[in-house]
């Protein structure tokens, strides 16, 4: 009995405590928030900063669905979609803002490789998205007007 | 109170997650009345997990628009199962929020 005892203590004192602080600070994924990445000036150089090596390759498989003209830069709706396997992330690029790299989505097994956001673009340009497929990439740009930019006011 | 709301539709063997989320996603960029550039302080993180499994993460930048709006979806799922919703900003400010699957 004693030892029963002594045992749960033990567990609460260091297990317990582990448990409790778990459940405080969360868990965060397993590809890390990249500095250099949302910090590079230019969509390539934002890649190679992401990815590390290559350059993706344009690929029809790869969806992006965007407005042809945005009236308001603020907030542009994107889809982005694939039908490539084994899909490990998905990103998106604006080419003419500050910083390009504007999300990385990670989709982990069993999460369909579908997934939409709004950005914001500066002015008229190119949008770029970039799917990780079996360990190598693939993209898609589109050009989207902008009426009014999106990052002052 | 939380900054997401959520609305995740279990159906057909797949639930479909929708966030929404109240958050200004200041650039860096912009000055105040007096000059002063405004610091930044963006939403950098979100991660969603469903029984303790990750279904989905995202890092951010100042691009995103302010009211980040996210929608994805995985295998599985049930009406009642909980969403549990971790973010972070680039201030090192965060929360776990969770919601429901209906």
């Amino acid at each position: 009995m004693t030892i029963k005892r002594r045992t749960l203590v033990k567990a609460l004192a260091t297990g317990g405590g582990l448990l409790g602080l778990c459940a405080l600070v969360p868990q965060w994924a397993m590809a890390a928030w990249m500095r250099e990445a949302f910090a590079a000036g230019e969509t390539n150089a934002a890649i190679k900063a992401l990815y590390g090596g290559d350059l993706p390759v344009e690929s029809a498989e790869v969806m992006l669905d965007a407005p042809d003209i945005a009236e308001n830069g603020a907030v542009v709706p994107l889809t982005i979609s694939t039908t490539l396997p084994n899909v490990e992330t998905v990103s998106v690029f604006i080419a003419e803002n500050p910083s390009p790299l504007a999300a990385q989505f990670i989709i982990p097994e069993g999460t369909l490789a579908e997934v939409s956001t709004r950005v914001r673009m500066g002015q008229t340009t190119h949008v770029t998205a970039v799917i990780q497929s079996d360990g190598k990439l693939y993209s898609a740009t589109k050009e989207v007007k902008v009426t009014i930019g999106g990052c002052g006011g | 109170m939380g900054i997401i709301r959520v609305k995740a539709r279990a159906m057909n063997g797949k639930t479909e997650v929708k966030m929404l989320i109240k958050h200004i996603m200041e650039t860096g960029r912009r000055r105040d009345t007096s000059g002063n550039i405004i610091p930044a302080e963006f939403l950098s993180e979100l991660v969603v997990r469903h029984a303790g499994k990750l279904v989905f993460a995202a890092n951010l930048g100042p691009s995103v628009s302010k009211n980040p709006f996210f929608s994805f979806s995985f295998a599985g799922g049930a009406v009642g199962d909980t969403l549990e919703l971790s973010w972070k900003e680039n201030t090192g400010k965060f929360g776990i929020e969770t919601a429901e699957i209906t």
